[in-house]
Protein backbone atom coordinates (compact mmCIF):
# COMPACT_ATOMS: atom_id res chain seq x y z
CA UNK A 1 0.00 0.00 0.00
CA UNK A 2 1.45 3.38 -0.72
CA UNK A 3 3.01 4.72 2.78
CA UNK A 4 1.53 8.24 2.36
CA UNK A 5 -1.67 7.20 2.12
CA UNK A 6 -1.33 4.24 4.98
CA UNK A 7 0.35 7.33 7.36
CA UNK A 8 -3.76 9.27 6.56
CA UNK A 9 -5.54 5.98 7.74
CA UNK A 10 -3.10 5.98 10.63
CA UNK A 11 -3.55 9.44 11.69
CA UNK A 12 -7.99 9.27 11.05
CA UNK A 13 -8.34 6.22 12.89
CA UNK A 14 -6.22 7.26 15.96
CA UNK A 15 -8.65 10.78 16.22
CA UNK A 16 -11.68 8.12 15.82
CA UNK A 17 -10.49 6.07 18.58
CA UNK A 18 -9.61 8.85 20.70
CA UNK A 19 -13.01 10.81 19.83
CA UNK A 20 -14.99 7.30 20.24
CA UNK A 21 -13.87 6.60 23.97
CA UNK A 22 -13.33 10.47 25.07
CA UNK A 23 -17.36 10.60 25.64
CA UNK A 24 -17.68 7.23 27.11
CA UNK A 25 -19.18 6.84 30.82
CA UNK A 26 -17.06 5.72 33.61
CA UNK A 27 -20.12 3.20 34.49
CA UNK A 28 -19.07 1.18 30.65
CA UNK A 29 -15.33 1.07 31.03
CA UNK A 30 -14.95 -2.13 31.41
CA UNK A 31 -17.07 -3.74 28.95
CA UNK A 32 -15.46 -1.12 26.65
CA UNK A 33 -11.94 -2.20 27.17
CA UNK A 34 -13.31 -5.80 26.38
CA UNK A 35 -15.00 -4.82 23.44
CA UNK A 36 -11.65 -3.06 21.80
CA UNK A 37 -10.24 -6.33 22.80
CA UNK A 38 -12.85 -8.24 20.50
CA UNK A 39 -12.05 -5.38 18.20
CA UNK A 40 -8.57 -6.21 17.60
CA UNK A 41 -9.49 -9.59 17.33
CA UNK A 42 -9.91 -8.66 13.45
CA UNK A 43 -6.15 -9.74 13.80
CA UNK A 44 -7.22 -13.29 13.13
CA UNK A 45 -8.26 -12.13 9.23
CA UNK A 46 -4.39 -11.69 9.09
CA UNK A 47 -3.21 -14.90 10.70
CA UNK A 48 -5.66 -16.07 7.80
CA UNK A 49 -3.87 -14.30 5.40
CA UNK A 50 -0.53 -15.41 6.57
CA UNK A 51 -1.67 -18.98 6.69
CA UNK A 52 -2.84 -18.88 3.19
CA UNK A 53 0.37 -18.18 1.71
CA UNK A 54 2.65 -20.47 4.42
CA UNK A 55 4.89 -22.67 1.96
CA UNK A 56 6.71 -24.68 4.72
CA UNK A 57 5.70 -26.88 7.49
CA UNK A 58 7.47 -24.42 10.29
CA UNK A 59 5.45 -21.16 8.58
CA UNK A 60 2.09 -23.52 8.47
CA UNK A 61 2.78 -24.53 12.23
CA UNK A 62 3.35 -20.67 13.52
CA UNK A 63 0.17 -19.64 10.67
CA UNK A 64 -1.70 -22.12 12.63
CA UNK A 65 -0.52 -21.09 16.25
CA UNK A 66 -1.62 -17.33 14.69
CA UNK A 67 -4.86 -18.27 13.41
CA UNK A 68 -5.94 -20.10 16.76
CA UNK A 69 -5.03 -17.01 19.16
CA UNK A 70 -6.34 -14.54 16.86
CA UNK A 71 -10.02 -16.28 16.94
CA UNK A 72 -9.82 -17.20 20.83
CA UNK A 73 -8.84 -13.56 20.81
CA UNK A 74 -12.43 -12.74 18.13
CA UNK A 75 -14.64 -15.02 20.39
CA UNK A 76 -13.68 -14.61 23.33
CA UNK A 77 -13.65 -10.71 23.58
CA UNK A 78 -17.16 -11.09 21.97
CA UNK A 79 -18.87 -13.41 24.29
CA UNK A 80 -17.49 -11.88 27.35
CA UNK A 81 -18.07 -8.38 26.19
CA UNK A 82 -21.68 -9.55 25.50
CA UNK A 83 -22.46 -11.23 28.27
CA UNK A 84 -21.47 -7.85 30.63
CA UNK A 85 -23.83 -5.64 28.08
CA UNK A 86 -26.62 -8.14 28.75
CA UNK A 87 -26.44 -7.40 32.13
CA UNK A 88 -27.01 -3.32 32.29
CA UNK A 89 -30.18 -2.51 32.58
CA UNK A 90 -32.23 0.38 33.83
CA UNK A 91 -35.16 0.59 36.62
CA UNK A 92 -37.95 -2.05 35.55
CA UNK A 93 -35.74 -3.22 32.75
CA UNK B 1 -2.15 -8.05 -5.55
CA UNK B 2 -5.68 -6.16 -6.66
CA UNK B 3 -7.98 -8.43 -4.50
CA UNK B 4 -11.36 -8.86 -5.92
CA UNK B 5 -13.86 -6.27 -4.97
CA UNK B 6 -16.01 -8.41 -2.59
CA UNK B 7 -12.97 -9.32 -0.52
CA UNK B 8 -11.73 -5.66 -0.35
CA UNK B 9 -16.02 -5.17 0.34
CA UNK B 10 -16.18 -7.34 3.11
CA UNK B 11 -12.74 -5.50 4.63
CA UNK B 12 -14.50 -2.14 4.49
CA UNK B 13 -17.75 -3.44 6.14
CA UNK B 14 -15.76 -5.23 8.71
CA UNK B 15 -14.02 -1.90 9.77
CA UNK B 16 -17.19 0.58 9.19
CA UNK B 17 -19.23 -2.12 11.69
CA UNK B 18 -16.30 -2.04 14.06
CA UNK B 19 -16.75 2.09 14.26
CA UNK B 20 -20.18 2.16 14.40
CA UNK B 21 -20.14 -0.51 16.93
CA UNK B 22 -17.86 1.35 19.38
CA UNK B 23 -19.60 4.14 18.77
CA UNK B 24 -22.81 2.41 20.19
CA UNK B 25 -20.71 0.93 23.42
CA UNK B 26 -20.56 4.44 24.25
CA UNK B 27 -23.81 4.69 26.15
CA UNK B 28 -25.41 1.81 28.23
CA UNK B 29 -28.57 1.95 26.06
CA UNK B 30 -27.35 1.60 22.93
CA UNK B 31 -23.73 -0.83 24.13
CA UNK B 32 -25.19 -4.43 23.22
CA UNK B 33 -26.39 -3.27 20.04
CA UNK B 34 -23.13 -2.16 19.69
CA UNK B 35 -21.03 -5.18 20.22
CA UNK B 36 -23.96 -7.37 18.42
CA UNK B 37 -23.30 -4.38 15.41
CA UNK B 38 -18.95 -5.14 15.64
CA UNK B 39 -19.74 -9.08 16.18
CA UNK B 40 -21.17 -8.90 12.20
CA UNK B 41 -18.48 -6.76 11.40
CA UNK B 42 -16.30 -9.89 12.76
CA UNK B 43 -18.16 -12.24 10.45
CA UNK B 44 -18.27 -10.63 7.09
CA UNK B 45 -14.23 -9.55 7.33
CA UNK B 46 -13.37 -13.31 8.51
CA UNK B 47 -15.69 -14.67 5.54
CA UNK B 48 -14.59 -12.12 3.20
CA UNK B 49 -11.22 -13.81 3.91
CA UNK B 50 -12.41 -17.03 2.45
CA UNK B 51 -12.82 -15.65 -0.43
CA UNK B 52 -8.98 -14.14 -1.31
CA UNK B 53 -7.96 -15.86 -4.52
CA UNK B 54 -4.80 -18.40 -3.92
CA UNK B 55 -5.42 -19.18 -0.24
CA UNK B 56 -3.55 -22.65 0.79
CA UNK B 57 -4.17 -24.66 3.85
CA UNK B 58 -7.80 -23.84 3.53
CA UNK B 59 -8.38 -26.95 5.93
CA UNK B 60 -5.86 -26.20 8.38
CA UNK B 61 -7.42 -22.82 8.79
CA UNK B 62 -10.96 -23.93 9.43
CA UNK B 63 -9.05 -26.07 11.94
CA UNK B 64 -7.40 -23.17 13.48
CA UNK B 65 -10.68 -21.02 13.32
CA UNK B 66 -12.57 -23.65 15.39
CA UNK B 67 -10.28 -24.98 17.95
CA UNK B 68 -8.99 -21.32 19.32
CA UNK B 69 -13.19 -20.00 18.43
CA UNK B 70 -14.67 -22.46 20.46
CA UNK B 71 -11.55 -22.63 23.69
CA UNK B 72 -12.51 -19.03 23.73
CA UNK B 73 -16.13 -19.52 23.43
CA UNK B 74 -16.51 -22.04 26.35
CA UNK B 75 -14.19 -20.30 28.39
CA UNK B 76 -16.07 -17.07 27.83
CA UNK B 77 -19.63 -18.04 28.58
CA UNK B 78 -18.16 -20.13 31.74
CA UNK B 79 -15.94 -17.22 33.53
CA UNK B 80 -17.35 -15.85 36.76
CA UNK B 81 -17.81 -11.94 36.58
CA UNK B 82 -15.36 -10.91 39.47
CA UNK B 83 -12.91 -13.19 37.02
CA UNK B 84 -13.60 -11.24 33.55
CA UNK B 85 -10.27 -9.13 34.54
CA UNK B 86 -8.18 -11.47 33.90
CA UNK B 87 -10.13 -13.52 30.98
CA UNK B 88 -10.00 -10.04 29.60
CA UNK B 89 -6.14 -9.95 29.62
CA UNK B 90 -5.43 -13.48 27.89
CA UNK B 91 -7.80 -13.26 25.22
CA UNK B 92 -5.61 -9.68 24.78
CA UNK B 93 -2.85 -11.54 24.91
CA UNK B 94 -3.60 -14.40 22.92
CA UNK B 95 -4.21 -11.07 20.02
CA UNK B 96 -1.04 -9.85 21.00
CA UNK B 97 0.44 -12.96 19.83
CA UNK B 98 -0.85 -13.56 17.01
CA UNK B 99 0.24 -9.78 15.41
CA UNK B 100 3.78 -11.46 16.41
CA UNK B 101 3.26 -14.39 15.19
CA UNK B 102 1.69 -12.77 11.61
CA UNK B 103 5.15 -10.72 11.54
CA UNK B 104 7.41 -14.05 12.79
CA UNK B 105 6.35 -15.80 9.49
CA UNK B 106 6.52 -12.52 7.18
CA UNK B 107 10.31 -12.66 8.20
CA UNK B 108 10.38 -16.13 7.83
CA UNK B 109 9.21 -15.96 3.83
CA UNK B 110 12.08 -13.41 3.58
CA UNK B 111 10.32 -11.13 0.80
CA UNK B 112 9.92 -8.17 2.59
CA UNK B 113 9.16 -4.88 0.37
CA UNK B 114 10.58 -1.77 1.90
CA UNK B 115 12.25 -0.74 4.78
CA UNK B 116 9.08 0.98 5.66
CA UNK B 117 7.13 -2.42 6.00
CA UNK B 118 9.98 -3.90 7.47
CA UNK B 119 10.45 -1.43 10.29
CA UNK B 120 6.40 -1.53 11.05
CA UNK B 121 6.40 -5.44 11.16
CA UNK B 122 9.57 -5.40 13.77
CA UNK B 123 7.23 -3.21 15.96
CA UNK B 124 4.45 -5.07 15.72
CA UNK B 125 5.99 -8.18 16.48
CA UNK B 126 8.21 -6.18 19.71
CA UNK B 127 4.76 -4.82 20.95
CA UNK B 128 2.96 -7.83 20.15
CA UNK B 129 5.02 -10.15 21.80
CA UNK B 130 5.58 -8.11 24.86
CA UNK B 131 2.05 -7.84 24.95
CA UNK B 132 1.63 -11.83 24.46
CA UNK B 133 3.90 -12.30 27.89
CA UNK B 134 2.76 -9.41 29.50
CA UNK B 135 -0.56 -10.12 29.37
CA UNK B 136 0.02 -13.95 30.46
CA UNK B 137 1.78 -12.79 33.97
CA UNK B 138 -1.40 -10.53 34.21
CA UNK B 139 -3.71 -13.31 33.97
CA UNK B 140 -1.74 -15.68 35.91
CA UNK B 141 -1.76 -12.47 38.77
CA UNK B 142 -5.20 -11.64 38.76
CA UNK B 143 -6.19 -15.66 39.04
CA UNK B 144 -4.02 -16.15 42.18
CA UNK B 145 -1.73 -18.67 40.48
CA UNK B 146 1.02 -16.21 40.83
CA UNK B 147 1.36 -15.08 44.74
CA UNK B 148 3.39 -12.26 44.74
CA UNK B 149 4.97 -9.36 42.98
CA UNK B 150 8.24 -10.71 41.62
CA UNK B 151 11.41 -7.82 41.66
CA UNK B 152 14.60 -8.64 40.65
CA UNK B 153 17.79 -7.17 42.01
CA UNK B 154 18.02 -4.33 40.02
CA UNK B 155 14.75 -4.67 38.10
CA UNK B 156 15.09 -1.33 36.66
CA UNK B 157 18.19 -1.84 35.26
CA UNK B 158 17.03 -5.15 33.95
CA UNK B 159 14.16 -3.62 32.02
CA UNK B 160 16.09 -1.13 30.29
CA UNK B 161 19.02 -3.90 29.32
CA UNK B 162 16.58 -5.99 28.00
CA UNK B 163 14.57 -3.32 26.24
CA UNK B 164 17.52 -2.23 24.05
CA UNK B 165 18.59 -5.45 23.51
CA UNK B 166 14.94 -5.42 21.96
CA UNK B 167 15.14 -2.65 19.93
CA UNK B 168 18.72 -3.13 19.00
CA UNK B 169 17.64 -6.71 17.51
CA UNK B 170 15.18 -4.62 16.11
CA UNK B 171 17.23 -2.55 14.62
CA UNK B 172 19.82 -5.45 13.28
CA UNK B 173 16.01 -7.13 11.37
CA UNK B 174 15.76 -3.72 9.31
CA UNK B 175 19.33 -3.23 8.20
CA UNK B 176 19.92 -6.74 7.89
CA UNK B 177 16.88 -7.73 6.00
CA UNK B 178 16.55 -10.26 5.08
CA UNK B 179 17.76 -11.64 8.11
CA UNK B 180 19.09 -14.78 9.71
CA UNK B 181 16.89 -17.20 10.82
CA UNK B 182 19.30 -17.18 14.11
CA UNK B 183 18.33 -13.24 14.46
CA UNK B 184 14.75 -13.81 13.82
CA UNK B 185 14.62 -16.37 16.90
CA UNK B 186 16.95 -14.49 19.42
CA UNK B 187 14.79 -11.30 18.57
CA UNK B 188 11.70 -13.07 19.31
CA UNK B 189 13.05 -14.88 22.59
CA UNK B 190 14.45 -11.04 23.90
CA UNK B 191 10.63 -9.73 23.42
CA UNK B 192 8.75 -12.18 24.69
CA UNK B 193 11.21 -12.30 27.79
CA UNK B 194 11.15 -8.76 27.60
CA UNK B 195 7.13 -9.07 28.12
CA UNK B 196 7.91 -11.01 31.07
CA UNK B 197 10.40 -9.79 33.42
CA UNK B 198 8.50 -6.23 32.91
CA UNK B 199 5.15 -7.22 34.06
CA UNK B 200 6.13 -9.49 37.10
CA UNK B 201 6.85 -7.09 39.73
CA UNK B 202 3.88 -4.92 38.97
CA UNK B 203 1.40 -5.68 42.06
CA UNK B 204 -2.21 -6.72 41.73
CA UNK B 205 -4.26 -3.62 42.12
CA UNK B 206 -2.03 -1.70 39.43
CA UNK B 207 -2.89 -4.41 37.08
CA UNK B 208 -6.26 -2.40 35.69
CA UNK B 209 -4.02 0.16 34.31
CA UNK B 210 -1.47 -2.42 33.02
CA UNK B 211 -4.08 -4.88 31.22
CA UNK B 212 -5.43 -1.29 29.44
CA UNK B 213 -1.72 -0.61 28.55
CA UNK B 214 -1.59 -3.72 26.49
CA UNK B 215 -4.99 -3.90 25.31
CA UNK B 216 -3.49 -0.50 23.74
CA UNK B 217 0.00 -2.28 22.68
CA UNK B 218 -1.92 -5.19 21.05
CA UNK B 219 -4.13 -2.67 19.23
CA UNK B 220 -0.81 -0.69 17.77
CA UNK B 221 0.78 -4.35 17.10
CA UNK B 222 -2.16 -5.14 14.71
CA UNK B 223 -2.04 -1.93 13.45
CA UNK B 224 1.04 -2.33 12.16
CA UNK B 225 1.04 -5.82 10.94
CA UNK B 226 -2.07 -4.30 8.70
CA UNK B 227 0.20 -1.79 7.23
CA UNK B 228 2.79 -4.87 6.35
CA UNK B 229 0.12 -6.88 4.79
CA UNK B 230 -1.62 -3.98 3.27
CA UNK B 231 -5.04 -4.46 4.92
CA UNK B 232 -6.87 -1.14 5.75
CA UNK B 233 -9.34 -3.03 7.98
CA UNK B 234 -6.42 -4.42 9.97
CA UNK B 235 -4.98 -0.82 10.09
CA UNK B 236 -8.27 0.78 11.19
CA UNK B 237 -9.59 -1.77 13.84
CA UNK B 238 -5.48 -2.05 15.25
CA UNK B 239 -5.24 1.61 15.65
CA UNK B 240 -8.44 3.04 16.62
CA UNK B 241 -8.57 0.36 19.61
CA UNK B 242 -4.80 1.73 20.01
CA UNK B 243 -5.79 5.03 20.93
CA UNK B 244 -8.52 4.23 22.39
CA UNK B 245 -6.52 1.92 25.02
CA UNK B 246 -4.18 4.52 25.21
CA UNK B 247 -7.23 7.27 27.11
CA UNK B 248 -8.50 4.90 28.76
CA UNK B 249 -4.92 3.76 30.17
CA UNK B 250 -4.52 7.50 30.83
CA UNK B 251 -7.50 8.05 32.49
CA UNK B 252 -7.07 5.21 35.14
CA UNK B 253 -3.65 6.02 35.46
CA UNK B 254 -4.86 9.57 36.78
CA UNK B 255 -7.64 8.21 39.11
CA UNK B 256 -5.42 6.53 40.67
CA UNK B 257 -3.17 9.28 40.96
CA UNK B 258 -0.19 7.38 39.33
CA UNK B 259 1.56 8.20 36.48
CA UNK B 260 2.42 5.24 34.22
CA UNK B 261 6.20 5.48 34.82
CA UNK B 262 5.29 5.08 38.69
CA UNK B 263 3.40 2.26 37.67
CA UNK B 264 5.98 0.19 35.62
CA UNK B 265 9.03 1.10 37.42
CA UNK B 266 8.21 1.72 41.00
CA UNK B 267 6.62 -0.70 43.69
CA UNK B 268 3.85 1.26 45.66
CA UNK B 269 5.37 1.55 49.07
CA UNK B 270 3.86 3.36 52.13
CA UNK B 271 6.11 6.17 52.64
CA UNK B 272 5.63 6.72 56.72
CA UNK B 273 2.72 7.01 58.76
CA UNK B 274 1.71 10.69 57.47
CA UNK B 275 -0.03 13.09 60.00
CA UNK B 276 -1.07 12.14 62.90
CA UNK B 277 -4.32 10.40 63.21
CA UNK B 278 -6.31 11.72 66.11
CA UNK B 279 -9.65 10.25 67.94
CA UNK B 280 -10.59 6.37 67.70
CA UNK B 281 -12.55 3.79 66.00
CA UNK B 282 -15.97 3.93 67.23
CA UNK B 283 -17.85 -0.03 66.54
CA UNK B 284 -21.88 -0.09 65.71
CA UNK B 285 -23.71 -3.19 65.65
CA UNK B 286 -25.92 -3.88 62.73
CA UNK B 287 -29.04 -3.42 64.53
CA UNK B 288 -27.83 0.41 65.06
CA UNK B 289 -26.81 0.08 61.54
CA UNK B 290 -30.03 -0.96 60.22
CA UNK B 291 -31.79 1.85 62.06
CA UNK B 292 -29.64 4.63 61.13
CA UNK B 293 -30.40 3.85 57.28
CA UNK B 294 -33.93 2.78 57.70
CA UNK B 295 -34.80 6.59 59.66
CA UNK B 296 -32.69 8.15 56.50
CA UNK B 297 -33.85 9.99 53.72
CA UNK B 298 -30.90 9.27 51.44
CA UNK B 299 -28.49 7.43 52.28
CA UNK B 300 -25.38 6.84 49.76
CA UNK B 301 -23.72 3.36 49.09
CA UNK B 302 -20.21 2.76 48.94
CA UNK B 303 -18.81 -0.34 47.40
CA UNK B 304 -15.04 -1.46 46.92
CA UNK B 305 -13.70 -4.63 45.87
CA UNK B 306 -13.78 -5.82 49.16
CA UNK B 307 -18.03 -6.20 48.32
CA UNK B 308 -16.86 -8.27 45.79
CA UNK B 309 -14.38 -10.40 47.07
CA UNK B 310 -17.18 -11.48 49.63
CA UNK B 311 -19.90 -12.08 47.35
CA UNK B 312 -21.94 -9.59 48.74
CA UNK B 313 -23.76 -7.38 45.79
CA UNK B 314 -26.47 -9.70 45.85
CA UNK B 315 -27.19 -8.80 49.54
CA UNK B 316 -26.65 -5.58 49.13
CA UNK B 317 -29.52 -5.16 46.61
CA UNK B 318 -31.60 -6.71 48.61
CA UNK B 319 -30.98 -4.49 51.52
CA UNK B 320 -31.18 -1.77 48.79
CA UNK B 321 -34.59 -2.65 47.55
CA UNK B 322 -36.37 -2.96 51.09
CA UNK B 323 -34.89 0.74 51.97
CA UNK B 324 -36.49 2.35 48.96
CA UNK B 325 -39.50 0.64 49.57
CA UNK B 326 -39.22 2.33 52.66
CA UNK B 327 -38.86 5.29 51.33
CA UNK B 328 -35.09 5.84 51.99
CA UNK B 329 -33.40 7.21 48.56
CA UNK B 330 -30.49 4.97 47.86
CA UNK B 331 -27.39 5.95 45.09
CA UNK B 332 -24.56 4.14 44.13
CA UNK B 333 -21.15 5.92 44.26
CA UNK B 334 -18.34 4.27 42.29
CA UNK B 335 -14.79 5.33 42.21
CA UNK B 336 -13.44 4.96 39.02
CA UNK B 337 -10.53 2.34 40.39
CA UNK B 338 -13.17 0.42 42.57
CA UNK B 339 -12.66 -3.50 40.91
CA UNK B 340 -9.83 -4.89 39.27
CA UNK B 341 -10.20 -2.71 36.12
CA UNK B 342 -12.11 0.39 35.47
CA UNK B 343 -15.57 0.43 35.36
CA UNK B 344 -15.80 -3.50 36.82
CA UNK B 345 -17.62 -2.48 40.04
CA UNK B 346 -20.53 -1.46 37.50
CA UNK B 347 -20.69 -4.93 36.01
CA UNK B 348 -20.41 -6.74 39.29
CA UNK B 349 -23.39 -4.51 40.45
CA UNK B 350 -25.55 -4.95 37.34
CA UNK B 351 -25.25 -9.19 37.60
CA UNK B 352 -26.40 -8.14 40.94
CA UNK B 353 -29.84 -6.37 39.14
CA UNK B 354 -28.75 -2.99 40.42
CA UNK B 355 -29.92 -0.61 37.53
CA UNK B 356 -27.53 1.80 36.01
CA UNK B 357 -29.59 4.48 36.75
CA UNK B 358 -28.61 4.33 40.05
CA UNK B 359 -24.77 4.49 39.79
CA UNK B 360 -22.61 6.98 39.92
CA UNK B 361 -19.30 7.71 39.40
CA UNK B 362 -17.27 9.99 41.54
CA UNK B 363 -17.86 13.77 39.57
CA UNK B 364 -21.73 12.87 39.66
CA UNK B 365 -21.98 12.38 42.80
CA UNK B 366 -19.45 14.31 45.03
CA UNK B 367 -21.38 16.91 45.95
CA UNK B 368 -24.47 14.74 47.22
CA UNK B 369 -22.69 13.65 50.34
CA UNK B 370 -23.56 16.68 52.03
CA UNK B 371 -27.23 15.73 52.01
CA UNK B 372 -26.40 12.31 52.36
CA UNK B 373 -28.15 11.13 55.79
CA UNK B 374 -25.40 7.73 55.78
CA UNK B 375 -22.99 6.85 53.84
CA UNK B 376 -22.28 2.99 53.80
CA UNK B 377 -18.64 1.81 52.83
CA UNK B 378 -18.45 -1.79 52.28
CA UNK B 379 -15.54 -3.11 51.22
CA UNK B 380 -13.84 0.26 50.20
CA UNK B 381 -10.83 1.95 52.05
CA UNK B 382 -8.56 4.44 50.06
CA UNK B 383 -10.78 5.78 48.01
CA UNK B 384 -12.58 7.53 50.74
CA UNK B 385 -9.10 8.35 52.93
CA UNK B 386 -9.60 12.18 53.18
CA UNK B 387 -6.10 12.19 54.47
CA UNK B 388 -5.84 12.36 50.24
CA UNK B 389 -7.19 15.69 50.39
CA UNK B 390 -5.76 16.79 53.53
CA UNK B 391 -2.16 15.52 54.00
CA UNK B 392 0.77 16.31 52.20
CA UNK B 393 2.72 13.51 53.62
CA UNK B 394 0.49 11.06 52.60
CA UNK B 395 1.21 8.33 50.12
CA UNK B 396 -2.12 8.64 48.75
CA UNK B 397 -2.39 12.79 48.56
CA UNK B 398 -3.75 14.21 45.32
CA UNK B 399 -5.66 10.96 44.56
CA UNK B 400 -9.17 12.03 43.70
CA UNK B 401 -11.70 10.21 46.48
CA UNK B 402 -15.15 10.17 47.06
CA UNK B 403 -15.85 12.65 49.67
CA UNK B 404 -17.91 10.35 51.95
CA UNK B 405 -16.73 12.28 55.03
CA UNK B 406 -18.75 15.00 54.14
CA UNK B 407 -22.48 12.60 55.23
CA UNK B 408 -24.01 13.18 58.36
CA UNK B 409 -23.39 9.58 59.02
CA UNK B 410 -20.82 7.07 57.97
CA UNK B 411 -21.17 3.54 58.56
CA UNK B 412 -18.57 1.28 57.18
CA UNK B 413 -18.73 -2.25 57.10
CA UNK B 414 -14.78 -3.74 57.42
CA UNK B 415 -13.59 -7.61 57.97
CA UNK B 416 -10.52 -5.97 60.27
CA UNK B 417 -8.69 -3.08 61.46
CA UNK B 418 -6.48 -3.52 58.95
CA UNK B 419 -5.21 -0.75 56.31
CA UNK B 420 -6.09 -0.47 52.42
CA UNK B 421 -3.87 -1.33 49.24
CA UNK B 422 -1.60 0.96 50.04
CA UNK B 423 -0.94 1.04 54.08
CA UNK B 424 -2.10 3.71 54.62
CA UNK B 425 -4.18 4.70 57.70
CA UNK B 426 -7.91 5.88 56.95
CA UNK B 427 -8.31 9.04 58.80
CA UNK B 428 -12.46 8.78 57.64
CA UNK B 429 -12.33 5.84 60.22
CA UNK B 430 -11.22 7.93 63.13
CA UNK B 431 -13.39 10.96 62.81
CA UNK B 432 -16.79 11.68 65.13
CA UNK B 433 -19.96 10.87 62.77
CA UNK B 434 -18.12 7.56 61.67
CA UNK B 435 -18.97 3.96 63.09
CA UNK B 436 -16.98 0.96 62.00
CA UNK B 437 -19.39 -2.36 61.50
CA UNK B 438 -16.73 -5.14 61.84
CA UNK B 439 -17.63 -8.54 59.56
CA UNK B 440 -17.89 -10.30 56.56
CA UNK B 441 -19.62 -8.38 54.13
CA UNK B 442 -21.93 -11.04 53.02
CA UNK B 443 -23.07 -11.52 56.64
CA UNK B 444 -23.23 -8.06 57.63
CA UNK B 445 -25.86 -6.65 55.81
CA UNK B 446 -27.20 -10.25 55.55
CA UNK B 447 -27.91 -9.32 59.15
CA UNK B 448 -29.04 -5.46 58.09
CA UNK B 449 -31.91 -6.98 56.09
CA UNK B 450 -32.92 -9.01 59.45
CA UNK B 451 -33.09 -6.10 61.11
CA UNK B 452 -34.58 -3.97 58.97
CA UNK B 453 -37.77 -6.61 58.06
CA UNK B 454 -38.18 -6.58 61.68
CA UNK B 455 -38.57 -3.17 60.98
CA UNK B 456 -41.40 -3.40 58.72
Amino acid sequence: MDGLLALYIFMLAAFTGYEIIAKVPVILHTPLMSGSNFVHGVVVVGAMLMLGNADTVLQQAIGFFAVALGAANAAGGYVVTERMLAMFKKKEG
Amino acid sequence: MTLPVYVQGAWFAGALLFIFGLKGMSSPASARKGIVIAGYGMLIAIAGTFLVPGLKNIALMVAALALGGAAAWISGKKVKMTDMPQMVAIYNGMGGGAAAAIAAIEFAKGDAHSTVTTILAVLGALIGAVSFTGSCVAWAKLQGVLKRAIRLPAQNAVNVLLAANAVGLGIAMVLMAPAQPELIVFFFAVSLILGLIVTLPIGGADMPVVISLFNAFTGLAVGFEGYVLGNPALIIAGIVVGAAGTLLTQLMAKAMNRPLSNILFTPMVASGPGEAISGSMKEVGAIDAAAMMRYASKVIIVPGYGMAVAHAQHKVWEMTSILEEAGVEVKFAIHPVAGRMPGHMNVLLAEAGVPYDKIFDLEEINGEFGQADVALIIGANDVVNPSARTDKASPIYGMPILNADQAQNVIVIKRGKGTGYSGVENALFYTDNCRMLYGDAQPMAGEIIQHLKAMG
